[in-house]
């Protein structure tokens, strides 16, 4: 796909920057990947992202057009953000993400035919992630294209790795297998890409099942605050200052 | 006086009108814009998304009914059903396409979607191939919604279950100048028939063996009129 592409002419634009937009693009990646995951700290897009995650493959492949959506609308947005007025804004973004989700679902339909049938009806629904018109409303009508762009593309790979992450789960835990498919992706080199575990593994249902990604991202939710504690901890000692757990961390644990 | 209030009303309703004409002008441009680039991503991608499925439903016909057996091009040799009471022994309420397989014109099969109805959680697609003299060469499911773990080891992928009809036939006798399946092997075994129910899921396997019973009943009784 097209994500390849638009990385390289990403990092180059990163490299020749200024530092002061450099470091504007590291706070809009730190954002995407860690601080304001959609995923995980906004909470946006469950739906796909807790229906579609039951294995690596579909979740990589919805995590890969929902990031090229993404992409697309939030470039989009971005141009055309002195042209329209704050009361026709909404209905123009549906419009435009409605159209970037509707070309991606021809396009997958006509070139990933059979992982377009598995994925079925979580393409189209594309349009409902309210990570996407989130985005457009509170970043790229506000933003510049280059700045709009490298937001909807770590937006999209926070969104993204999430995706892949509890897929790997719930198919490690519930298939005892990874990588499952994985050639309605890549095509027929990667027919021997899949990692079975175990000859007869029985599989734990409750993993596949809806409940399995709810506990799912229940537990990444939680080490990712582990995380966020152990640095903050780490920072305060550096600094000599007595550790203080917060409120919110505590409830949160 | 009358005139006065006029104008000022005119001044003051203006600028409103103005906006919202401009705004509606504005998104009607937006709208057909996109609706343009849907129409030509639309053009450009439908002779792709009509061979990609005319392959998939081809690689799933070579499932259901050996491709060694025929060699006309059952694609284009339809039969469209449209009688009530057959299409209810298909468990479809829409026409039927059955596509027609013959080796030098004589008819060799045939391959047509039948629907259980009653599966756990809705509708189960099954595509079936039967041969001219009325035996089973294959089914396949096509889409279903049943539980996986339990349900879905109908699926060929899972099991091998969905094998055990291959090669099956079904015995029918007349009553009132009626057609009735008379064949008891036609169940799970629980049921006393012959076929094996999954643990922890009976209704799933009743009812794809119900919905392929159905389809070999209307095969029997359409006969030879199916391949004209």
């Amino acid at each position: 796909m097209s994500n390849a592409t638009e990385t390289t002419t990403e990092t180059t634009t990163l490299s020749d920057a200024p530092p002061t937009r450099w470091q504007e693009y590291q706070k809009i990646m730190d954002n995407g990947l860690w601080k304001n995951n959609q995923a995980l700290v906004a909470l946006l897009g469950l739906c796909p992202l807790l229906a579609v995650s039951n294995n690596v493959v579909n979740g990589l492949s919805l995590g890969l057009a929902t990031l090229t959506v993404l992409l697309m609308s939030n470039g989009l947005i971005s141009l055309i953000r002195h042209h329209v007025s704050s009361d026709i804004r909404i209905p123009v973004f549906v419009a435009i993400i409605a159209t970037a989700v509707t070309v991606i679902d021809l396009l997958m339909n006509a070139y990933l035919h059979t992982l377009h049938g598995i994925l079925g009806i979580f393409i189209p629904l594309i349009v409902t992630n309210c990570a996407i018109l989130g985005r457009a409303e509170a970043y790229a009508s506000k933003n510049t294209l280059d700045k709009a762009l490298v937001d909807g593309f770590f937006m999209g790979l926070g969104f993204m790795v999430v995706l892949v992450l509890l897929g790997a789960m719930r198919e490690m835990i519930g298939n005892g297998t990874l990588f499952d498919h994985i050639h309605m992706l890549f095509g027929d080199i990667a027919l021997n890409w899949t990692i079975h575990f175990s000859d007869d593994y029985q599989g734990v249902l409750l993993a596949i099942l809806p409940p399995g990604a709810f506990i799912g991202l229940g537990l990444l939710i939680a080490l990712k605050n582990a995380m966020d504690l152990k640095k903050q901890n780490k920072q305060q000692n550096a600094l000599g200052i007595p550790v203080q757990v917060s409120p919110k961390t505590e409830v949160t644990n | 006086m009358k005139t006065d209030l006029e104008s000022t009303k005119k001044t003051t309703r203006n600028p409103l009108f103005k906006q919202m004409f401009g705004s509606a002008y504005k998104l009607s441009l937006f709208m057909f814009v996109c609706i343009v680039v849907l129409l030509m991503v639309y053009q450009l991608t439908a002779p792709q998304i009509a061979h990609e499925q005319r392959e998939a439903m081809l690689k799933t016909f070579n499932k259901v009914l050996p491709p060694s057996l025929y060699n006309n091009i059952p694609l284009e040799d339809t039969l469209i059903i449209t009688d009530k009471n057959a299409l209810a022994l298909l468990g479809s309420k829409e026409p039927v396409t059955i596509y027609r397989a013959r080796q030098d014109q004589h008819p060799a099969g045939i391959i047509f979607q039948a629907t259980a109805r009653n599966g756990y959680s809705g509708h189960i697609t099954l595509l079936i191939g039967v041969l001219a003299n009325g035996t089973l060469s294959g089914v396949r499911v096509l889409e279903h919604r049943e539980t996986p773990g339990l349900g879905d080891k109908i699926e060929e992928q899972k099991s091998d279950w969905i094998l055990s009809f291959k090669g099956r036939t079904l015995q029918v006798h007349t009553e009132n100048n009626q057609l009735i399946a008379n064949d008891p092997r036609w169940a799970v075994k629980k049921d006393g028939g012959e076929f094996d129910q999954f643990t922890g899921a009976t209704i799933t396997p009743r009812a794809v063996i119900a919905a392929v019973k159905n389809a070999l009943l209307f095969v029997q009784k359409r006969g030879e009129s199916l391949y004209e």
